[in-house]
C-alpha cells in the first residue's frame, strides 16, 4: 500500500491554480531551507536541544496551509514546517531553538514544544498523542475549525484511538492529519500494527482516506473533506533524516522535493518556482546569517 | 481562637455544587463527565440540564475524556471536569496534569479546568475507595484543595473563577450532606494539635469529643488547601501549644501529600508532625480487609498512645 504514488488521481495538478501551486512551493521552500540551517546550527553545536526535523515532509504542511486556512493548530514535536507554513514567526523559532529568551516559546519550548498564539498554535506537551484529544476539546468548544497532526505511532496511543470516537460523537470540527513515515523513531509500522487508520478512522464513521504525500493530491483531499468535518487524512510520507538529530541512513523512499518540482516545471511554473527557490534561500540565509558563525548574508 | 460551635449554612454541599454549576453553565461554562444524567446526578451535585446548556456526557474514554477537557479550558469555556470516584482519576488525570498544569509554565498559555474528583471512605474495593489527591498535589501548576463545607467550596470556587490555572477540587461523598461550617478549635493548652483533611475532618471532631471525656486536650486546625499549602500563623500557634507536637490525618495513602504537609510544618516548628492515614496496603472488598481512613476509634488509639508515650 505504501508507495510514493499511493492514492494519486490523474490530472489534478492541472486543475490547481497556478497562485495555489506557487503559495505550496513557496512554503515547501521555506520549510526546506529553514530545516537545512537548523541542521548546520545543530551540527555546529548551536542547539543544546534535541531536534526534530521535518525534512523530506515538508509537503504535507505546505499543501495544509493553503487548502486549510486559519484553523486552531495542535501539532506534536515533529513541527517546525507546520509551525512555519501557517505564517509562525521564522525569527522566533530560530531564536528558540537557539534558547534565547526572544524565542516563540522563551526557550521553555526547544524544537518540540513551540507555539503561536499570533496563528493560533498551541505548544505539544511531549506526550505523543495529547494534541488530538485536546485539539477535540478545543475544536467543540470555541466550535472553531481545528488542524490535529499526529504521526503514526501517535495514532496508535490509547486516548488518540478513544478521542477519534469522541470527535465523531460529538462531531467536533476537526481535521485530523496522520504525517505517516512508518516509523515510530526507527521501528516500522508492520512491526507495531496490522491495521491502517484510515481505516479505524471510517469505522470510527469519520470519512477518511488514505494517500501519498503529493501536495496537489492533499490539497484536492483537504478541501473536500474539510467541507464536512471531523475527518481524517492518512497521509505517506518519507523522512529524509533521522528521528531526532541531523543522522541519515541514506536516500529517502522517495524525495518529494524532486518531485515537486518536476510537476512545476510540467505546469510550465518552472521559472518561478526558480525565482522561488532563490528568494527564499536568501531569506533564508539573511535570517541565519548572524546566528551561524562563519555564514555570508 | 475558633468558635466552640459549628456554623450553619443556608445549603449544604450538594446544593452549593450544584448551583454553582448551574450558574456557570448559564454563563458560557460548561461541566462534562461520566454517566452523569442518570443514578442521582452525581449525589445530587448536578443541574438537570442539557448538552446545548453545556452539560456534556462522555464516553467511557478516561484517559481521552481528560484531553478534552483540557481543550474546553483552552478554548476559554473554564470546563468543570466530574470525575465520580478519585480512585478512576489516575487515568482522568494524565492530560489535566501533563498539559493543563503545565500550560501557564511553558507557554504562558492559561488552561483553567476545574476538576471535581469525588473521594469515599471505603466499602468499594481496591480501586474506588479512599481520597487519592497526592496525584494531583505532586504535579506544580496546579492548585488542590479539599472542601467539606458549602462555603469552602464557594472560595475555592471564586479563587479559581478569579484565576488562569487549573484547580482540583478534592471533594468527599461524606461532605454532600454538609449545610454548616467547620471552624477550627484552638486551646491555649493542648495536648495535641489535629490537621486533618477532607472526610477525616469529621472523624476527628468525632474522636476530640471522645479523648476530652479521657482528660486529653486536641486542637483541630482543618487543612482545606493541600496546595499550595501555607503553613499559616494559626497552624503554628496550635502546634507551639501542644504538648505532644501535631498529627496529619488523611483519606489518601500516608506516604502521599499527608507527609509533605507534616514535613511543611515541622520545618517552621520544634515540633514533631506525626501522619495517620491510609494504610500502604491495597483494600480488599471484604469488611475485615477494607483501607479506611483512620476511624475516630484508631485516632482515638494513636492519640492514647503517644500521650503516654511522651508523658
Ligand atoms: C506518550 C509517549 N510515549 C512515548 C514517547 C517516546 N516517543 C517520542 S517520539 C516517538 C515516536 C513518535 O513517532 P510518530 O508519532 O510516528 O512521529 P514521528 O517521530 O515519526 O514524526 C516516541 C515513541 C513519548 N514522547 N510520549
Ligand atoms: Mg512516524
Amino acid at each position: 500500500m505504501r508507495s510514493k504514488d499511493y492514492g494519486l488521481l490523474p490530472g489534478l495538478t492541472a486543475k490547481c491554480s497556478r497562485e495555489d501551486t506557487l503559495a505550496m512551493f513557496s512554503k515547501v521552500c521555506f520549510s526546506r531551507f529553514f530545516e537545512f540551517k537548523v541542521k548546520e546550527a545543530a551540527e555546529k553545536k548551536l542547539i543544546k536541544c534535541p531536534i526534530y526535523l521535518s525534512l523530506g515532509q515538508e509537503s504535507i504542511s505546505s499543501a495544509l496551509a493553503v487548502a486549510f486556512p486559519n484553523p486552531a493548530i495542535f501539532g506534536q514535536h515533529r513541527c517546525h514546517d507546520l509551525y512555519l507554513a501557517y505564517g509562525g514567526d521564522p525569527t522566533a523559532l530560530r531564536d528558540e531553538l537557539l534558547h534565547r529568551p526572544t524565542g516563540c516559546t522563551s526557550g521553555m519550548g526547544g524544537s518540540a514544544s513551540i507555539h503561536s498564539p499570533a496563528i493560533k498554535m498551541f505548544g505539544h506537551d511531549g506526550f505523543m498523542g495529547t494534541q488530538v484529544p485536546i485539539a477535540i476539546g478545543y475544536a467543540f468548544g470555541a466550535g472553531q475549525r481545528t488542524l490535529a497532526v499526529m504521526g503514526d505511532a501517535s495514532a496508535e496511543e490509547d486516548y488518540v484511538l478513544a478521542a477519534l470516537g469522541l470527535a465523531s460523537t460529538k462531531k467536533a470540527p476537526v481535521l485530523f492529519v496522520c504525517a505517516d513515515n512508518n516509523l515510530s523513531i526507527l521501528t516500522e509500522k508492520k512491526v507495531r500494527r496490522n491495521w491502517h487508520m484510515a481505516e479505524v478512522a471510517s469505522a470510527f464513521k469519520l470519512r477518511a482516506v488514505e494517500i501519498t504525500d503529493d501536495p496537489w493530491l492533499i490539497m484536492h483531499q483537504t478541501r473536500i473533506l474539510s467541507q464536512e468535518l471531523p475527518a481524517f487524512m492518512n497521509i505517506h510520507t518519507a523522512r529524509a533524516v533521522w528521528h531526532a538529530g541531523t543522522g541519515c541512513d541514506g536516500p529517502p523512499e522517495w524525495d518529494r522535493f524532486s518531485l515537486i518540482k518536476e510537476e512545476v516545471a510540467r505546469l510550465g511554473l518552472q521559472r518561478e518556482a526558480e525565482d522561488i527557490e532563490i528568494e527564499t534561500q536568501d531569506k533564508i540565509s539573511l535570517l541565519w546569517a548572524q546566528k551561524l558563525p562563519g555564514e555570508q548574508p | 481562637m475558633g468558635t466552640k460551635t459549628a456554623r450553619r449554612a443556608t445549603m449544604t454541599v450538594a446544593e452549593k455544587i450544584k448551583e454553582l454549576t448551574r450558574n456557570h453553565l448559564k454563563n458560557d461554562g460548561v461541566a462534562l463527565g461520566q454517566c452523569l444524567t442518570a443514578v442521582g446526578w452525581v449525589g445530587g451535585t448536578v443541574p438537570d440540564m442539557t448538552e446545548e446548556e453545556g452539560l456534556i456526557e462522555l464516553s467511557m474514554a478516561d484517559v481521552a475524556a481528560g484531553g478534552f477537557a483540557v481543550g474546553l479550558a483552552l478554548a476559554g469555556r473554564r470546563p468543570i471536569y466530574i470525575v465520580r470516584y478519585q480512585g478512576f482519576q489516575q487515568f482522568n488525570s494524565i492530560i489535566p496534569l501533563s498539559y493543563a498544569a503545565k500550560s501557564n509554565n511553558i507557554w504562558d498559555v492559561s488552561c483553567p479546568i476545574f476538576i471535581r474528583s469525588i473521594g469515599m471512605d471505603g466499602g468499594i474495593g481496591p480501586v474506588a475507595s479512599g481520597s487519592h489527591h497526592s496525584i494531583f498535589t505532586r504535579m506544580p501548576g496546579i492548585k488542590v484543595f479539599a472542601p467539606m463545607t458549602p462555603g469552602e467550596y464557594q472560595r475555592g470556587w471564586d479563587r479559581f473563577m478569579e484565576d488562569d490555572t487549573p484547580y482540583c477540587a478534592s471533594e468527599h461523598r461524606r461532605s454532600f450532606s454538609i449545610d454548616y461550617e467547620m471552624p477550627n478549635r484552638i486551646h491555649p493548652q493542648a495536648d495535641i494539635t489535629l490537621y486533618p483533611i477532607s472526610s477525616t475532618r469529621l472523624n476527628a471532631l468525632e474522636a476530640a469529643a471522645t479523648l476530652e471525656s479521657e482528660g486529653i486536650v486536641c486542637n483541630i486546625v482543618h487543612l482545606l488547601w493541600l496546595k499550595p499549602f501555607f503553613v499559616s500563623e494559626t497552624i503554628l500557634s496550635a502546634l507551639s501549644g501542644s504538648r505532644h507536637g501535631g498529627l496529619v490525618l488523611d483519606g489518601d495513602f500516608e506516604n502521599g501529600v499527608a507527609k509533605c504537609l507534616a514535613y511543611d510544618i515541622m520545618q517552621q516548628s520544634d515540633k514533631n508532625v506525626r501522619v495517620l492515614a491510609l494504610e500502604e496496603r491495597s483494600a480488599g472488598f471484604a469488611p475485615h480487609l477494607d483501607n479506611l481512613p483512620p476511624t475516630p476509634q484508631k485516632i482515638c488509639e494513636y492519640v492514647r498512645k503517644l500521650v503516654q508515650q511522651t508523658r
